[in-house]
């Protein structure tokens, strides 16, 4: 099971982050000061698997971004490195070639994105057509809700 | 209204196309939220960002609070107060605006509400409370998207008793037309399984239902429910194994919609998932692996593309195929592919190749030999977490001949790592090695120093712990005990007379106390010297006062002679005003000790830490005291957790006091008799109540959180050697030439520091000789899992040796049972120590051939630690050192006694010949009347039936029998009293025994008195002996029962056991063990804690709290019987240690 998914820049500012078992402020802070620490002075090459406490801490770097997910001892670290790649793709195909910017500024929508694709830890929904629509579906609501809405106020 | 939604949505596709992009980034350039992180990227300081965000925040809590906020004003505010939480500024008042956007807002407001929830709180906030409403009514809404959003906030947190109330709900959504609603109600149960199982265990047959359901989604995330079932209890899912291999063949065949497929593998999250599944169903079942070898060999053919999905698949088919039943060209290919993934280039797959070397080594030893030089290789490469993985396969593969080697590469790495929970883990792992194999004194003493010094404060306790207890038991040879002692003190003088302000408080207390016991092995030594620099520790500014009361208790042992005893007077009279009470109390102790040397002779002998000191446990001798304290009106003593539990209402304390830090931990092991050096005398008067010890250790050993145990009290896993081995020749490998050869035989003898660069080969060879050395000729035997071959050094000596001169046991007749009929048949490991025994006594010539360069390990291992039932004056002593061996000689009276067990068996009474009893053993002979006897095991009583055989040619008259206990209750069984043994029969006496008192080991003594033909009369007495699990019957209880007798229980004890770790579900596993050798009841098992109930005959009661606590079993037990719960957990250890 996936313990925790973080996005984190460069810079060690954090995008996003998703707790799938239930820890205290101190400890999620705690948590994130280790992450960027540990994965940003990461030299190139090396391999995108840390040990961190009992966890292994799978990382990927896209752009400028960091994906970092941490994992039960018995994971794969290989299978995981792919969840935050099929991540990355949902993305891309949600705002069509992704980047940093649009997760700041659309961070709900990459949280809803990440609702539909992992639930509790788990992998949801493995077809990307599907999480797609999902999508879509909410956010034709929101089109048409918004119009509504706009409407009624004047 | 969902209508107008439905049609809208059905409309829309339509209207979508328009835009290219359907989510398009809007880069909401004039939101607000857009203004606030455009705000936050322009500052330059920490310390102006905090401004900004404090100036929001107050806005935001402004606008929140105001009632003319619309809902859709308000969803906007809570994504800026996410944001704001993001970047770890807190905002504690908007989690009751986000719970209300939920409740009110429409579909959008309500989405981000339910987002904003599930950032902002945790399952255990107390406002959640006010979701479970929302979320009820969500579930019943018509609208597909509102029942989606309220699944998916229950699946990611949902108040665990609140369950119930929405249980129905979502139990209706698995037969929802929509699959996406199907698929999330799944996996919402899956959520309630893992933290409320007993919640749902009765919708365990729709399950299946989502098993089967046609859309391959659903069907997936039921997967996860039965992973973890099958984990739990794999017997019970045998029959799905085909189905599990039809959709698994499936799968690999491409019959998936498209739209499974990632990078053209079909749905790999799918496979991996079944193939985990498989290795749980198939482990140690040939049956049902055979159903799985054929798709398993299809999946390692499919999976050809080079990609990572497809190596994360050969990874699952390889982790399973070794885990299976083996079939040996599986076996073959997926040696291929572990070979295939070292020697990769890409250092993702490196490190997944040495994780799955390091999984199956222990059954496939050659693969490493194999691989050599990749993973000497890897043992230098620059990322630590291959490194790190390279020396997780080579402490698998450590033998005798490469331990040095090993275990420098190990020190090395811990020398460089700077992560505590690394260092936690190889120091531990260092000392296990450095127990088990290590060559000669000097280097193990100093192995342990640097583990010492390097492993601090941090290290589990429990490796000062086993250390000091292996020098103070000592093995088999007094010199070598000497010698190892002496080399142990000459280092720890040296060291003291350095600088010992750097080391860790943790040795300074080793050190002080192997000098306070044998720094007088030392001859040119003096006293004095050693106090003096003792009393130097005591100065030091960074030494505390756990490690002052140590060295106090040291210099106590020491302080003889004129000059050591003024340095003593000195040091107690500083201390003798300390603020701490237990300073204080040594450093009397000291002074009153150091004054008068034959009191200190009494109190402290020398060489005590070998004896078993008795401990009252139950501090009866308190009792005048209580009571006097009592009637003069003094409150009642309450347990430290009752205090607490009242405490409870007021103030959320987190009640956790499991874990015991050193010298507590020491002085609660010795309550259960278990010799260990520290000096009880002294502890138990430490405090009062030994529960209120281990409740102060728990807050010591909280740092250790999260430390995974790596071998627990290992000092006695290391003696369950397998004793079968067939003697080990040593087959040169291939690699190596003559001289290397030469070199790596006299590893052990020397510390060889090989330091291989990259360049030179020949080194690398070199090394690669000396890790792998061993390996080739352990192959052959190996394939059982893990064993060790070569005979051990420190070898624990046979507990028997000690015991029998121990005080608590002066017996002078006594026969201890041997270990009973009944355990055998409970208990495997039992049984194996049995043939062990039989096996040496029919075949001393097989033992008794010394050859040179044969290593033999022979069958006597430390019978206590297997048989935790039973001691064993009757085992043979066997002396074995490295590689010698010495022949064994059967214990002279045990082949007599042999036929006459037969003769006996036959006399049991009828009744009793169809349950099992324990083995007869010999009471006392008086002239011509032997007696013997054994206990039999009822379902509500234990008998024990004496055997009075009349040998002579005349018969014994007035013969009478007593037994009594101070333990037990005792009554006889038979109506009429034995009067008279003709000659030449034997006569049965039957006594029903209950527990009294309960004790660790429970010992009836009993008299015979008769009258010979001739008119004298003879007595003879005896004693027998037999452990309190005899009387251990299982208590079936309920939940809530369990729950109300918890409560109503004052005594009890807590403790950390070892988990038994090498299966996949270790509290399951550790539990089922104490089931069958200590027929304990398991009650029940919710997540990582497990209850389990007993009683001791008659109806005294134990319950057994058990909870997977930092890798270990954190148990507490309750009785309403003072000692039951210590007695209970000194057999629980044994029978977790035998295992």
């Amino acid at each position: 099971m996936i313990r925790f998914l973080l996005l984190f820049s460069r810079q060690g500012k954090l995008r996003l982050q998703k707790w799938f078992t239930p820890l205290s402020d101190r400890e999620k802070k705690k948590v994130i000061r280790d992450m960027t620490t540990l994965v940003l002075p990461r030299p190139p090459r090396s391999s995108n698997f840390l040990q961190w406490r009992d966890l292994k801490i799978v990382y990927k770097r896209y752009a400028s971004l960091y994906f970092c997910v941490g994992l039960e001892e018995q994971d794969n670290e290989l299978l995981a490195l792919e969840v935050l790649h099929r991540y990355v793709e949902l993305l891309d195909k949600y705002f069509g070639n992704v980047c940093e910017l649009d997760i700041i500024f659309n961070f709900e929508k990459a949280y809803f994105i990440l609702d539909e694709f992992l639930l509790g830890g788990e992998v949801l929904e493995t077809s990307k057509f599907a999480v797609g629509a999902t999508m879509e579906e909410a956010d034709t609501l929101q089109e048409t809700m918004e119009e509504y809405m706009s409407k009624r106020a004047y | 209204m969902s209508d107008v939604v439905e049609k809208t949505l059905t409309a829309l596709p339509s209207l979508l196309s328009l835009d290219s992009q359907p989510g398009s980034a809007k880069l909401s350039s004039t939101s607000k939220l857009g203004n606030l992180i455009r705000g936050i990227t322009e500052l330059t300081s920490k310390h102006e960002e905090e401004k900004l965000i404090q100036r929001e925040l107050s806005s935001i809590k402004e606008q929140v609070s105001s009632p003319n906020t619309t809902m859709r004003q308000m969803k906007e505010l809570m994504v800026r107060t996410i944001y704001c939480e993001m970047l770890g500024y807190e905002a504690s008042f908007s989690y009751i605006h986000a719970i209300k956007l939920a409740q009110q807002g429409t579909v959008l407001e309500k989405r981000v509400g339910y987002l904003a929830v599930s950032l902002f709180l945790n399952e255990s906030h107390e406002l959640l409370l006010l979701l479970v409403n929302t979320v009820l009514k969500d579930l019943q809404s018509t609208n597909l998207i509102e029942v989606c959003m309220a699944l998916t906030v229950v699946s990611q947190m949902f108040p665990k008793d609140m369950i119930p109330a929405i249980l129905p709900l979502v139990e209706e959504k698995l037969n929802h037309p929509k699959e996406i609603i199907r698929r999330k109600a799944v996996l919402a149960l899956y959520k309630f399984y893992l933290i409320a199982p007993n919640q749902v265990q009765h919708i365990h047959n729709k399950f299946r239902k989502a098993l089967c359901d046609k859309d391959p989604g659903v069907m997936t995330a039921s997967l996860h429910i039965y992973l973890q079932l099958i984990q739990e209890n794999p017997e019970g899912y045998k029959d799905l194994t085909a189905s599990f291999v039809t959709i698994l063949k499936q799968v690999v065949g491409g019959k998936l919609p498209m739209d499974f497929n990632y990078h053209s593998v079909p749905a790999p999250w799918l496979q991996i998932q079944l193939l985990r599944i498989l290795s749980l169903l198939g482990k140690n079942d040939q049956s049902t692996s055979e159903i799985m070898h054929e798709v398993l060999d299809e999946s390692l053919r499919r999976a050809e593309m080079n990609h990572n999905i497809t190596y994360a698949i050969l990874y699952e088919c390889v982790k399973c195929i070794y885990t299976i039943h083996p079939k040996s060209d599986l076996l073959e290919k997926a040696a291929k592919c572990i070979g295939n993934f070292v020697l990769s280039p890409k250092i993702n797959l490196k490190y997944l190749g040495l994780k799955a070397l390091t999984y199956v080594v222990q059954q496939d030893p050659k693969l490493a030999l194999q691989h050599q030089m990749t993973i000497i290789e890897c043992l230098d490469h620059p990322d630590l977490i291959i490194k790190r993985e390279t020396l997780e396969l080579l402490f698998r593969i450590t033998n005798a001949q490469n331990v040095t080697v090993i275990v420098e590469k190990m020190l090395e790495f811990l020398r460089i790592s700077g992560d505590d929970h690394t260092t936690i883990d190889l120091v531990g792992k260092v000392a296990e090695l450095a127990e088990k194999y290590a060559p000669d004194n000097e280097w193990f003493i100093e192995t342990m120093n640097t583990v010492f010094s390097v492993g601090g404060d941090m290290m589990q306790p429990d490796i000062p712990n086993s250390f000091l207890k292996l020098l103070s038991e000592g093995f088999d040879s007094v010199e070598e005990d000497r010698k190892l002692r002496l080399f142990a003190v000459n280092s720890y003088i040296s060291l003291l007379q350095g600088t010992p302000g750097k080391l860790p408080q943790r040795f300074l207390q080793v050190i002080s106390w192997v000098l306070g016991e044998y720094s007088h092995l030392r001859e040119d030594l003096e006293a004095a010297v050693v106090l003096r620099l003792l009393a130097r520790l005591l100065d030091m500014k960074n030494c505390s006062s756990e490690t002052k009361s140590w060295v106090l208790t040291a210099m106590t042992k020491l302080c003889e002679g004129g000059s050591g005893v003024s340095v003593a007077q000195q040091v107690s009279e500083t201390y003798s005003s300390s603020l701490d009470t237990v300073l204080r109390q040594r450093a009397q102790e000291l002074q009153y000790l150091s004054q008068d040397s034959e009191l200190r002779a009494r109190v402290l002998p020398r060489g005590a830490g070998l004896e078993p000191v008795e401990v009252d446990s139950s501090l009866s001798f308190l009792d005048g005291f209580v009571s006097e304290a009592l009637a003069a009106g003094a409150a009642p003593y309450k347990p430290p957790h009752q205090r607490q539990e009242e405490l409870a209402g007021t103030k959320a304390l987190s009640l956790e006091p499991y874990g015991l830090s050193l010298p507590i931990s020491m002085s609660s092991c010795s309550i259960t008799d278990r010799q260990s050096p520290t000096l009880l005398s002294m502890s138990s008067g430490l405090s009062g109540d030994s529960t209120d010890l281990s409740h102060k250790g728990g807050s010591a050993t909280l740092k250790l959180d999260g430390v995974k145990r790596v071998w627990g009290r290992e000092g006695y896993l290391s003696q369950k050697e397998p004793v079968e081995e067939p003697a080990q020749v040593e087959v040169p490998s291939p690699l190596r030439s003559p001289s290397q050869q030469g070199e790596a035989d006299s590893s052990h003898s020397q510390t060889p520091t090989p330091t291989p660069t990259p360049e030179s080969d020949q080194e690398k060879q070199q090394l690669a000789s000396s890790l792998f050395v061993g390996l080739g000729s352990q192959s052959s035997v190996c394939l059982m899992g893990k064993s060790e071959p070569t005979a051990q050094r420190f070898r624990r000596k046979a507990k028997g040796h000690s015991t029998a001169s121990s005080p608590s046991e002066q017996i002078s007749n006594s026969v201890v049972s041997p270990h009973s009929a009944v355990d055998n048949l409970l208990c495997n490991n039992l049984l194996d120590s049995n043939i062990t025994s039989e096996l040496a006594l029919s075949s001393p010539e097989l033992t008794s051939q010394p050859s040179p360069g044969l290593t033999t390990t022979n069958g006597t291992c430390d019978t206590e630690a297997e048989l935790p039932d039973s001691d064993i004056k009757e085992s043979e002593p066997a002396v074995i050192r490295d590689n010698s061996v010495v022949a064994t000689d059967p214990a002279p009276h045990e082949a007599p006694d042999r036929p006459k067990d037969l003769c006996l068996t036959s006399h049991l009474p009828a009744e009793l010949s169809g349950l099992s009893h324990s083995e007869i053993s010999h009471l006392c002979t008086n002239q011509s009347l032997e007696l013997s006897a054994c206990h039999v095991q009822k379902e509500d009583s234990l008998l024990l039936v004496v055997f009075i055989t009349n040998s002579s040619d005349s018969a014994a008259q007035q013969i009478l029998v007593q037994v009594d206990s101070e333990e037990l209750e005792v009554s006889c069984v038979c109506d009429s009293p034995v009067e008279e043994v003709s000659s030449h029969s034997v006569t049965v006496c039957q006594y029903s025994l209950t527990v009294k008192r309960p004790a660790v080991h429970i010992e009836v003594v009993g008299m015979v008195s008769y009258q010979l033909a001739n008119g004298t009369s003879q007595s003879a007495q005896f004693s027998y002996k037999l452990p309190l699990t005899s009387f251990i019957r299982p208590l079936t209880v309920s939940t809530e029962e369990y729950g109300t007798m918890w409560l109503a229980f004052s005594h009890d004890t807590k403790q950390n056991l070892t988990l038994i770790s090498d299966s996949q579900e270790p509290l399951t596993a550790t539990l089922n063990v104490l089931k069958r050798k200590l027929q304990l009841h398991v009650v029940e098992i919710i997540g990582m804690e497990g209850i389990v109930a007993c009683r001791v005959l008659q109806d005294q009661p134990c319950l057994m709290h058990c909870r997977v606590h930092a890798g270990t079993l954190a148990v507490w037990l309750r009785s309403p019987i003072p000692d039951l719960p210590d007695c209970l957990i000194y057999h629980c250890q044994r029978a977790l240690q035998g295992h």
